[in-house]
């Protein structure tokens, strides 16, 4: 509404009333109000705070981005508790329980409500088909305990504890995903794995970030030849294929090193192709604000380059920064989980949820122990989450449009 | 538009080289070598002939020279012990691992690679162009939202798993063959209608698994292209002048958002053929994939360097062919091209 209408609306209303008029305009009936008038002018109101308030608005507005956040803001917490939320350890196994399949948890237990319970279950081999098959005992609940003390674990790798939110039943076993090839707990080394397969792309992109900002920085900053050499250097590494260089990469990893080692490796393997897109947006970026007249300013005012670059010019593409590093995350625990699929990533004793998935490499886990597989499901669902977030900030960060 | 295509030429040539430098210099990372190793492990066993044989190989592929000399020894550009043979005289190099020559060892695999990634390639387009052209035009209903929930999945399913199942699955209900290239039957037989049908059929799954993640890809890029071309007056005019909807969208919209969809083979390519490897090797197709994975395990440098610079290379033309594409398509490239 402009201004206009509104000081022609309440005259009308004032002259004719509006139960009967000819027209069959709508007619606010409510008295003129000039000091609401003032206050708005010509400006949008809807537009009309601080950039940071408009981008969270708009970004609440994403439902699926809103939901993927919270879904991951939760995932990420949970990865410095893992061993309080695991009821096993990640490489406990259960030589009685090979392969054994999921445990449902019930509630009732013969019509009578005893709270959450599971049935033990007892293997029998199955000598046509050379398996394992278990027999659920289903006159025997044995209830869950929560709070409990359970396995003993280094927390932190500091002091010891034994404390789990939920334990297996007094002599019972507790295995909510199934257990694999060595008894293990399929649940609880998804949970452990958590911890390797979200870092991964966090170390990843902090040294993708480090590279591309500064390489593209400096060759939207300077221009001339550091340019041209970076955008060669760009264009070189953009044709490689990714994924047979990181194999090769990570083949170079010495077999001795720790799993910590190997892991920190991988990530920085995964970081080190990832950064020309981003140094390509930097770039093109910076070479349109150089122009800008506060930059300007403040190199005649005398601050160095990096002042300029740093404290000038990156808030202003902070936004494009967030975007990209949140559509390359899930692209780099895509890369982890390829690779130690392959058996050249992160290596066993070390549980990740590409490794988790090397063990379901093969057609008989499809088709009898598909819950060893497991992984795939976190793993979608985290790349999926990236995905969404990812767009729903690219689409607020630009609140203007 | 011939300058810009020579101008191109001589930038792939040059981006190649480099590429091959780099290649050479992340096989040469791990310390020792396939040589040193066997002859550490023959010496143990006090087998004189052996070691022997793999003295000779070291001096022979000039293992026991600075790196930066193996590097122009392999590349060609410096005489070897026996004079010139490297890749530019079209000596691929040895297999220690194999004990054959690297060409007799990859033999077909090169060409199936190939063959492999062109047919997702085209898959991608296949699917994508009408599929992207559909969300765009019917952006906002479910059928839209449909085609976008498939792009997500595909492009969040993790390749070698979805190999594994779409085996697991394509077998059990479709009957269609597991892994490999051909029939065994058709193994080394001379090419036939029923031989080609089996390669067609063993290509399916590997073309759908290698082709969904960049299919979800395009799908998105030319839907947000078409989308903003169909908003210009020029499609507003068409309308109100009585133009069919079909004509009103293929004729001018569409080739106008045609031009980055084509531009981005670039960054489809290496993605695609990265994809292609990890496939392979589940679906243990006889491509580079399971070679250059053993060939890393064992240290086998020259096969894993060779492997390495062929699928860059494949990349590398790729995007040439794209460039090229593109400036057949744009008039704007071409003549810019031109101009400078």
């Amino acid at each position: 509404m402009t201004p206009k209408d509104h000081e022609t609306l309440p005259g009308k209303a004032g002259r004719a009333p509006s139960a009967i008029d000819p027209a069959e305009r709508y007619i606010d009936e409510a008295a003129y109000d000039p000091a609401a008038e003032a206050d708005t002018g010509g400006a949008r109101p809807d537009l009309d705070m601080p950039t940071g308030k408009l981008i969270r608005r708009r970004f609440l507005k994403h439902k699926l981005a809103v939901i993927s956040a919270v879904f991951l803001a939760f995932l990420y917490l949970c990865v410095p508790f893992v061993e309080v939320i695991a009821p096993y350890g990640a490489n406990t196994r259960d030589a009685q329980h090979l392969y054994a399949p999921p445990q449902p948890v019930h509630l009732w237990h013969e019509d009578e409500f005893i709270g959450p319970f599971v049935y033990p279950t007892t293997p029998q081999p199955d000598l046509e088909m050379f398996r394992w098959d278990y027999i659920e005992d289903r006159s025997n609940p044995q209830p869950l305990r929560f709070f409990c003390s359970g396995e003993e674990y280094e927390f932190w790798g500091l002091f010891p504890a034994d404390f789990h939110l939920v334990c297996a039943p007094e002599g019972g076993t507790l295995f909510l995903l199934g257990a694999d090839r060595l008894g293990r707990d399929v649940f609880s080394r998804l949970v452990y794995g958590a911890r390797l397969s979200l870092t991964v792309g966090l170390i990843g992109i902090i040294i993708s970030l480090t590279i591309g900002m500064t390489l593209g920085g400096m060759a939207g900053y300077f221009g001339g030849i550091v340019d041209s050499t970076v955008q060669r250097m760009i264009e070189v590494i953009r044709s490689l294929p990714e994924l047979p260089i990181w194999l090769a990469l990570s083949a170079a990893v010495p077999a001795t090193w720790s799993p910590v080692a190997v892991f920190v490796m991988i990530s920085v393997i995964l970081g080190l192709l990832d950064w020309p897109g981003l140094a390509r947006a930097v770039r093109s970026k910076l070479l349109s604000l150089r122009e800008e007249d506060f930059v300007r300013a403040a190199e005649l005012i005398g601050a160095k380059p990096s002042r300029v670059i740093r404290k000038h010019l990156l808030p202003n593409f902070m936004s494009h920064i967030v975007v990209s590093a949140s559509l390359s995350i899930p692209a780099m625990i895509l890369g982890e989980t390829a690779l130690s699929f392959l058996g050249l990533g992160l290596r066993p004793p070390a549980t990740s949820w590409g490794v988790m998935l090397n063990e379901a490499q093969n057609l008989t886990v499809v088709e009898f122990y598909p819950w060893v597989a497991s992984a795939m499901v976190p793993v979608m669902l985290v790349v999926l989450a990236f995905n969404f977030l990812g767009d729903g900030l690219r689409d607020a960060m630009d609140p203007y449009s | 538009m011939i300058r810009y295509l020579a101008r191109r030429f001589v930038t792939m040539l040059v981006t190649l080289v480099i590429v091959s430098a780099l290649v050479f210099w992340i096989i040469n990372l791990p310390p020792g070598d396939y040589l040193s190793n066997q002859i550490a492990e023959l010496r143990a066993q006090g087998e004189a002939a052996s070691i022997e044989k793999a003295e000779f190989l070291r001096t022979q592929y000039s293992l026991d020279q600075p790196l930066w000399k193996q590097y122009l020894i392999w590349l060609g550009a410096l005489p070897g012990p026996d004079g010139y043979n490297g890749l530019l005289q079209g000596d691929f190099g040895w297999s220690f691992e194999f004990d054959q020559p690297v060409s007799d060892v990859l033999g077909d695999a090169l060409w199936l690679t190939c063959i492999v990634n062109f047919s997702a390639l085209l898959f991608i387009y296949i699917v994508s162009l009408p599929l992207g052209a559909i969300a765009a035009v019917k952006a906002g209903s479910w059928l839209d939202y449909f085609i976008a929930i498939i792009g997500y999945i595909g492009l969040a399913t993790p390749n070698f798993l979805l190999a594994l199942i779409l085996l697991y699955y394509g077998q059990l209900y479709l009957g269609l063959p597991v892994g490999g290239l051909m029939d065994p039957v058709y193994e080394g037989e001379p090419l036939s209608w029923a031989k080609v049908g089996s390669v067609l059929s063993h290509l399916l799954i590997p073309t759908i698994v290698i082709g969904t993640a960049g299919t979800a890809a395009m799908i998105r890029r030319l839907r947000a292209n078409l989308l903003d071309e169909l908003g210009k007056p020029y499609v507003v005019t068409a309308k109100a002048k009585g133009l069919s909807s079909t004509k009103r969208v293929v004729k001018y919209p569409l080739r106008a958002a045609l031009n980055p969809f084509v531009a981005d083979i670039g960054n489809l390519l290496p993605s695609l053929v990265s994809g292609s490897v990890l496939v392979s090797v589940v679906l243990s197709l006889p491509t580079l994939g399971p070679a250059l994975l053993t060939a890393l395990q064992t240290q086998d440098q020259y096969l894993a360097g060779f492997i390495l610079l062929f699928v860059s290379a494949l990349t590398l033309v790729g995007m040439l062919v794209s460039d090229i594409l593109l400036a057949i398509l744009d008039p704007r490239i071409r003549f810019g091209g031109r101009g400078r």
